[in-house]
């Protein structure tokens, strides 16, 4: 009964319920996504190299090391001869190793020397390989691979021709040995997106005619006898390796930083994704305050519309009170309502969240690379949902204290 | 157990701490199954009084007791019950919950009193007698109050209160919304119901006119002392 006229009490008040109903649901929603970002942020960012599990390069700190190997940020103090990597590949622990060479840009994109190996080896969202959209991986000496968005704002496409520059802002440029595009990867969220990738060897052979990163003056050697000579690099930028069995990783990355013929750092890119996410996850926090704020908006937004109705129903209070109900009676009825509205209001929010991220979920894949999961709630969501639940009951005891006042102090007339 | 079904003895009532008026009754006794009428102008502290005897308000000292229950000693949880127990109230006005039907406004009160459920085989029967006995049309059962005349709503109201047959009615200025003719038919349709029940009803009013229907009148001056 008591129920039935709460239902029927909410129903009469029907466009402000819904109207509150609807508030509490948009900010709720705002809150969920803000948390699914930055879920999705987090583990976008901290899947952006999956399966590999050590990173070696020169001795740097293992943030630096991460950033110019992986995100292409900043640059390698040294590099690694090409001994130091056979030596490396040589243990027994190795499975796999992929070299990497960096230094060079095109139009403000990295260029990276690679072998086809890193096209198997590199993974991505827990296991995701790179997959090829259109043209095949480099056949030739000159053929380069794009990363979709270097393909996608350069506009270029199969057979496009391009140029190599020397460095990454300088005005030197390769332009003696021109490239092609041979082809264009899937879109992956990482930084492989604004890469463009060549072999080793191409590497090595742009540089035939450079010493100690200058051009030799008047010196060009034909591309047909480039192509003829042994372009084996003789340095790396870093290399990405896995083992055999993940017990051996500790051992291996001791090794690899004990190395006596030179200053090698080997990092493992988990850990190390941990830590700069630690650097740039304020922003982490401040999505995290907005939740929350977001939350305590809702929550003063639902009392204040309770509020500002006991006014409208002190009369249908005094009434409950004549009829016998005590004032813990008219609090459970507030509470009830608190209980109604905020729980009508977690399963609309959901369900508009849910819609929405399907909806939304490609187009913030293709234009942030953060894929959002549109999975059902997880045990946190409803831990959060409860949680909100039980603190709207709980601040709609504040009007709910009002109304047992007035309930007490009315009697039988009702002053307005 | 003596024949008084309320008793006030040296009752008195302050409003507020911060004001020093306050209202005395030496004595009032109210034989049961009476029909009792207190007539004051507005002001006079009639309906005060009602909610002193409803336990609604609190007394500052004195004694009231209802069916030889001194009530001003409960607590108030003991209070509300033995209220809805013993009492059945009718408002000036707006006595209804607009969004409930007229059942559900009238068997609103049993889901408080187990005594009054008690009297009560089947509770919607239970309402629509009284509904017939009332005359209201059987097509407003289901209504919503919100949808009935003011005439309507009171004769709900009256129902309401009689449901489960408590020994006490108590009636502010149940007429006063109504025009003369609709207040006749109103008191009619409620006295044959008290008579029935064999309730005793106390009603406060301004309007002298009514005291024809009443065993006793009594001007609230009378009995009520103001203090400053």
């Amino acid at each position: 009964m008591l129920l039935k006229l709460t239902l029927n009490s909410l129903y009469a008040r029907f466009l402000t319920v819904c109207m509150t109903v609807f508030a509490i649901s948009l900010s709720l929603m705002l809150y969920m996504s803000v948390e699914k970002l930055r879920t999705s942020a987090y583990t976008s960012f901290t899947d952006t190299i999956s399966q590999t599990d050590l990173i070696v390069g020169s001795r740097a700190s293992s943030v630096q090391l991460l950033l110019y190997s992986v995100f292409r940020i900043g640059n390698a103090t040294n590099n690694i001869t090409w001994e130091s990597y056979l030596d490396i590949i040589d243990r027994d622990e190795v499975d796999w190793a992929v070299p990497i060479s960096l230094g060079d840009s095109h139009k403000g994109f990295r260029v990276m020397g690679t072998n086809k190996e890193f096209f198997n080896r590199y993974k991505f969202r827990g296991g995701q390989p790179i997959e090829i959209e259109k043209g095949f991986l480099f056949e030739d000496l000159y053929d380069v691979v794009l990363g979709s968005g270097v393909a996608e704002k350069l506009g270029y496409d199969i057979s496009t021709p391009l140029i190599v520059s020397h460095g990454l802002e300088s005005f030197t440029k390769h332009d003696d040995q021109p490239f092609r595009v041979s082809g264009i990867l899937q879109k992956t969220g990482t930084p492989v997106d604004n890469t463009v990738i060549v072999s080793l060897a191409a590497i090595e052979a742009i540089h035939v005619d450079w010493s100690t990163g200058a051009k030799i003056p008047g010196q060009q050697t034909p591309i047909e006898e480039i192509r003829q000579m042994d372009l084996t690099p003789k340095n790396i930028t870093a290399a990405l390796v896995g083992v055999k069995s993940k017990l051996s990783i500790f051992y291996l990355q001791r090794w690899i930083n004990d190395y006596p013929e030179e200053a090698l750092t080997a990092i493992l890119p988990g850990a190390a994704l941990q830590e700069l996410w630690r650097v740039v996850g304020v922003v982490e926090n401040l999505l995290l305050g907005i939740s929350v704020v977001v939350i305590f908006t809702t929550l003063i937004g639902m009392t204040a519309i309770i509020f500002s109705s006991l006014n409208e129903r002190r009369r249908e209070m005094a009434i409950w009170r004549a009829m016998g109900a005590t004032p813990r009676t008219i609090i459970g009825l507030l509470m009830l309502e608190a209980f109604f509205i905020s729980m009508l209001s977690v399963i609309i929010s959901t369900v508009l969240l849910f819609f929405s991220l399907a909806i939304l979920q490609p187009w913030i894949d293709n234009n942030y690379g953060i894929l959002v999961s549109v999975e059902m709630l997880s045990i946190k969501d409803m831990y959060v949902f409860i949680m909100f639940i039980i603190a709207a009951m709980v601040v709609s005891l504040l009007p709910a204290a009002r109304a047992y006042w007035f309930s007490i102090n009315d009697g039988m007339t009702i002053k307005i | 157990m003596d024949d008084s079904i309320v008793k006030i003895e040296s009752l008195r009532f302050q409003w507020s701490k911060n004001n020093n008026f306050k209202i005395f009754v030496p004595k009032l006794e109210v034989g049961r199954g009476k029909k009792v009428l207190f007539l004051g102008e507005s002001g006079s502290g009639k309906t005060t009084l009602l909610s002193l005897i409803c336990g609604f308000l609190e007394p500052l000292s004195g004694s009231i007791s209802i069916n030889d229950k001194i009530i001003s000693d409960l607590t108030s949880t003991n209070k509300d019950a033995y209220r809805s127990d013993n009492i059945g109230i009718i408002f000036q006005q707006f006595n209804l919950l607009p969004y409930a039907n007229v059942i559900d406004n009238i068997i609103l009160p049993l889901y408080f009193s187990k005594q009054r459920s008690k009297k009560v085989e089947n509770k919607i029967n239970a309402a629509m007698n009284l509904c017939d006995q009332l005359r209201l049309p059987e097509s407003i059962l289901n209504q919503k109050a919100s949808n009935l005349s003011v005439g309507q709503q009171q004769r709900v109201a009256v129902a309401r209160a009689l449901i489960g047959s408590p020994s006490i009615i108590v009636a502010d200025e149940p007429t006063s919304s109504l025009d003369t003719e609709a207040q006749e038919l109103f008191l009619d349709l409620m006295f044959d119901q008290i008579f029935k029940n064999s309730s005793t009803l106390l009603m406060v009013s301004h309007d002298k006119s009514l005291t024809n229907y009443f065993d006793q009148v009594i001007d609230i001056n009378e009995i009520l002392v103001r203090e400053n």
